[in-house]
């Protein structure tokens, strides 16, 4: 079979957020770059975003500014977080949002005409900025219209639209290629046709999102398959933290169809509440020790902060995910659900209807289309779902360069460390513009501090290819749909939201009978637009990724974020220390254990010394020069 | 509780192709989507379907439903009758890929038609002052998940592929709609150019498209509608009137 060839300086996989901002920043420096994603353009992941993109920009409270950011971020991922990755994250944020704007964003205003920002969990001030509740779907169309408006001008300059970003829609790449050491290319086909499809690259940037899509109850889109984290693995690169994954507490619950669907945050920062079977709002039993003093613990006070948050202290629902999370599953748990498994969310005692559909349309339109429920009546059931995973591959903090192997970049939710064990909501989106102009930008100097692009070997090629085309040459296998829902079940049930030794050993010996099972995959009918053998090219992804999942949870004995371990209920400062890290060997995954850096004291200096005491050793804490008292 | 249904499918590739029945359980509160991933797993595990997020929000799974333009992740299973055979066939206006997926490449062409938005030169990142209420009339077209329906319905191009070169569709009306009505906007002439280079003259507002918009987007009153009637919309419009601080001049011919 004959094989399309291209070649670019840069090749992006993937156009979400981070993908597309990664391609502008390489384009304006001159680089050609090609854009690869699976699905058509505008349709990543990122389109279904709601809440909004955190970044201190003050306009809603002006005492913001990127300390509070960083520290509110920090707390969230309970200290787990590669700083310095958190530190450029809360202070580039801003400009960020602003060149959204610039480039035809119209995000909701404030009174004063600036950009509007609200509540969130986790965020001290209002700092999300956001439009209604499809922030994401901004973001994706302006950074689709900002490579339109490049393109116009290469259209200009050089009569060729397409001279420097090129975009390849619904092209699924399947192996990153390794030459000398660098990364030299990719490797993919088209859905439309099946046609094998070969780039040769300066500098690979993977930008491929989540992995949601290996556990059952997911809000992801099907793209969430782990496509990035696995070809970095399979290239040489590392995973990071791979045990934290971000269940959110609100998923709708009913009817099964779905289940998983997201239920936005902004439902609690916007008043809502969350109740159980007796009518408790069950969140004042669940404000951990380390929050105690940021949480109001009566309802009057959580009632007046709406009103007033320099005098009282924001209500328990606004919690960071983990917590809010663990709490809905308790409470199911305890006897105390509501009637499909899931706890009460309710809005519309808080605000007038005219105003709920106003400020949360896409909600209003979702129950109401979905579940015959009018949210602005009626209570939503809800219940928690797999949503955003915090691990990912290992980066160089201020290039995204991935550690592992040369030419290779990943930003977004692809890459590690930013959020540590736990996400905050909004962090995401900036993250994505944040490290997805870094990616870029690091791609650009290595390409400029290297000049020659390897060349790839037919070798090279031949493995790819030949990977490719396995599912094909099996017959009278078994069928992928059937792998994928027991491999989901697996997921859910073993390396679910609360988790035992037990059953994670359980999990890794089913894992290994996958593999022998995918093995044997087989697909029935042609290349062309196959789902069937897109699925059994999937598969092997998803069993990788949840391999290191499994692996990691297992190593950690603590609970920490997005980890929930029965048997080590406790965080424990000692875990702290320490970061999992997952590379492939053959073909097994290995689990290592690195040392997670201090906070430099500058930045431990933003915190009282009593609240690092939550998080640091004695020993990390005897070391800390400045921090308040 | 499971109730087995039959789904007409069509299936066929660019040279041809013809409806397939099946019969297939729907659950409670199903939809289209979900019955149709149920037949890839357990009957046509090769059949051909765009789709994504499956919550209405990326405007991907776009197709006909009993011959009219709609979402399959959003038509509820109880919309039929008991007993209703439900036809499902790809978007007539483009050329067929596979099975239910078709050939969406012209929107992306004519997207890349469209003039980009241009901020006043001087314009600081950072600075930009708008009021809600001068955001919220672009704001409506901005809710665009570019499922393409309206452009399928539209009947300039539904069947008529000669039209397609110099019609941009509804879908890009809205577009310009939305950069001719942004506050910050400095491109003069948007709405002389829909005229004559987009095709908006070719539009006789049956509205068919605004029927379609999963968004519920007032395409024809609030975007085509004003843009047609652009001698009287830029000198007597009130609300724009009071509301942009940085106007934009038109050059009424
Ligand atoms: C329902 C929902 C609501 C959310 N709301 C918020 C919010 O309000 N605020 C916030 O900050 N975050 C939110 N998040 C999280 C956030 O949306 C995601 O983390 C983020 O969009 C991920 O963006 P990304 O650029 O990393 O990748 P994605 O947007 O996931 O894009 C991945 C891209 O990679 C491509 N790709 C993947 N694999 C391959 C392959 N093998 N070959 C070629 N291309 C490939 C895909 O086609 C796609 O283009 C939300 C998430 C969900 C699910
Ligand atoms: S109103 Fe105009 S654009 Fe809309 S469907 Fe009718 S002719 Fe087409
Ligand atoms: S205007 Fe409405 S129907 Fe047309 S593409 Fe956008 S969302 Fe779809
Ligand atoms: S799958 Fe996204 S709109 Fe239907």
């Amino acid at each position: 079979m004959s094989i399309e060839r291209y070649s670019y300086d840069v090749v992006v996989i993937g156009a979400g957020g981070a993908g597309l901002r990664a391609a502008v920043e390489a384009r304006e420096a001159g680089f050609k770059v090609a854009i690869i994603c699976k699905s058509l353009f505008g349709k990543a992941h990122t389109v279904m975003a709601e809440g909004g993109i955190a970044a201190a920009m003050g306009n809603a409270n002006s005492s913001d500014n990127w300390q509070v950011h960083f520290r509110d971020t920090m707390r969230g991922g309970k200290f787990l977080n590669n700083w310095r990755m958190a530190e450029l994250h809360a202070k580039e944020s801003p400009e960020r949002v602003w060149e959204l704007e610039m480039w035809g964003a119209l995000f909701d205003r404030t009174k004063e005409g600036k950009i509007s920002q609200r509540n969130f969990g986790g965020h001290e001030y209002p700092r999300l900025a956001h439009v209604g509740d499809r922030t994401g779907l901004e973001l994706i169309r302006t950074m689709q219209q900002r490579i339109v408006a490049l393109q116009q001008q290469d259209g200009k300059n050089n009569g060729d639209m397409e001279s420097h970003i090129r975009v390849f829609a619904e092209v699924t790449i399947t192996d990153v290629l390794v030459e000398n050491g660098k990364a030299a290319g990719v490797y993919g086909y088209r859905r439309e046709d099946g046609s094998e499809i070969l780039f040769e690259a300066g500098a690979v940037v993977l930008a491929t999102g989540g992995i949601g899509k290996s556990f059952k109850v997911t809000s992801n889109s099907w793209e969430g398959t782990g496509d990035g984290h696995a070809l970095a693995l399979r290239a040489g690169g590392k995973l990071i933290d791979m045990e934290f994954v971000q269940f959110h507490p609100t998923g709708m619950v009913w009817p099964p169809s779905v289940r998983g669907i997201l239920v936005t945050e902004s439902v609690r920062g916007d008043g809502g509440v969350l109740t159980n079977s007796e009518g408790r709002r069950f969140m004042f039993d669940y404000i951990p020790e380390v929050f105690k003093d940021k949480y109001a613990d009566t309802e009057a006070e959580a009632d007046r902060w709406y009103k007033d948050q320099a005098n009282n202290r924001r209500p328990p629902e606004l919690l960071p995910r983990d917590e809010v999370a663990r709490a809905i599953n308790s409470e199911v748990k305890a006897g105390r659900g509501s009637p499909h498994g899931g706890v009460f969310l309710d809005v519309s005692k808080r605000l007038p209807a005219e105003e709920i559909k106003r400020r949360l349309p896409s909600m209003w339109h979702q129950f109401k289309e979905l579940a015959d429920v009018d949210i602005t009546e009626q209570p939503m059931e809800v219940g928690p779902t797999c949503h955003y995973v915090m691990g990912g591959v290992q980066v160089e903090p201020d290039t995204a360069a991935a550690v592992g192997l040369q030419g290779l970049f990943a930003a977004g939710e692809v890459a590690g460390g930013m959020h540590g064990s736990n996400r905050l909501g909004g962090n995401s989106l900036s993250d994505l513009l944040v490290f997805g102009r870094r990616a870029g930008m690091g791609a650009v100097a290595y390409l400029k501090g290297n000049a020659a692009k390897p060349t790839l070997s037919e070798g090279t090629i031949k493995r790819a290819q030949e990977r490719l085309n396995e599912p094909f040459t099996n017959t009278g296998g078994e069928n992928p749909y059937t792998i994928h829902q027991e491999l989901q079940q697996t997921t859910n049930d073993l390396v679910g939201i609360i988790r035992t030794k037990k059953e994670l050993e359980e999990s890794l010996e089913k894992l290994a009978k996958f593999r022998e099972r995918i093995k044997n995959v087989s697909v029935s009918g042609g290349r062309e637009f196959n789902p069937g053998f897109h699925l059994a090219l999937d598969l092997e992804n998803m069993l990788l990724v949840s391999e290191c999942m499994a692996r990691s949870a297992l190593t950690r004995e603590e609970s920490r974020g997005g980890h929930t371990r029965e048997d080590f209920p406790k965080m424990d400062s000692k875990w702290r220390q320490v970061n999992n890290v997952s590379s492939v060997e053959g073909a097994s995954v290995k689990c290592v254990q690195e040392r997670a850096k201090m906070l430099p004291d500058e930045l431990a200096g933003l915190f009282e010394k009593s609240e690092l005491a939550k998080y640091f050793t004695e020993d990390e804490l005897a070391g800390v020069k400045g921090g308040s008292n | 509780m499971a109730r087995p249904i039959k789904l007409r499918i069509w299936r066929g590739n660019k040279d041809g192709g013809d409806f397939h029945t099946v019969t297939v359980d729907a659950n409670e509160g199903e939809v289209v989507l979900d019955v149709i991933h149920r037949v890839q797993a357990t009957q046509l595990p090769d059949l051909a379907v765009r789709w994504n997020c499956k919550a209405g929000k990326c405007g991907s799974c776009s197709m006909e439903i009993n011959g009219k333009p709609r979402l399959a992740c959003m038509t509820r299973m109880n919309s039929f009758e008991e007993g209703e055979t439900i036809t499902v066939t790809p978007l007539r206006a483009f050329p067929v890929i596979r099975d239910l997926v078709t050939d969406v490449s012209f929107n992306y062409k004519k997207a890349m038609e469209i003039p980009a938005y241009a901020p006043p030169a001087n314009l600081k990142p950072g600075e930009a002052r708008m009021e809600q209420i001068d955001v919220e009339r672009s704001q409506e077209f901005r809710k665009c998940i570019e499922c393409f329906l309206c452009q399928d319905t539209c009947h300039v191009i539904r069947d008529h592929e000669e039209n397609k070169k110099s019609f941009a569709g509804p879908r890009f009306f809205i577009r310009i709609a939305e950069l001719d009505m942004h506050p910050l906007d400095t491109l003069r002439n948007r709405k002389q150019t829909a005229q004559e280079n987009h095709g908006l003259g070719m539009c006789n507002i049956t509205k068919c498209c605004t029927e379609v918009c999963p968004e519920h987007i007032r395409i024809t009153d609030n975007a085509i509608i004003p843009m047609k009637e652009r001698v009287v919309d830029v000198k007597y419009d009130p609300v724009r009137w009071l509301g942009s601080k940085i106007r934009k001049r038109e050059d009424i011919s």
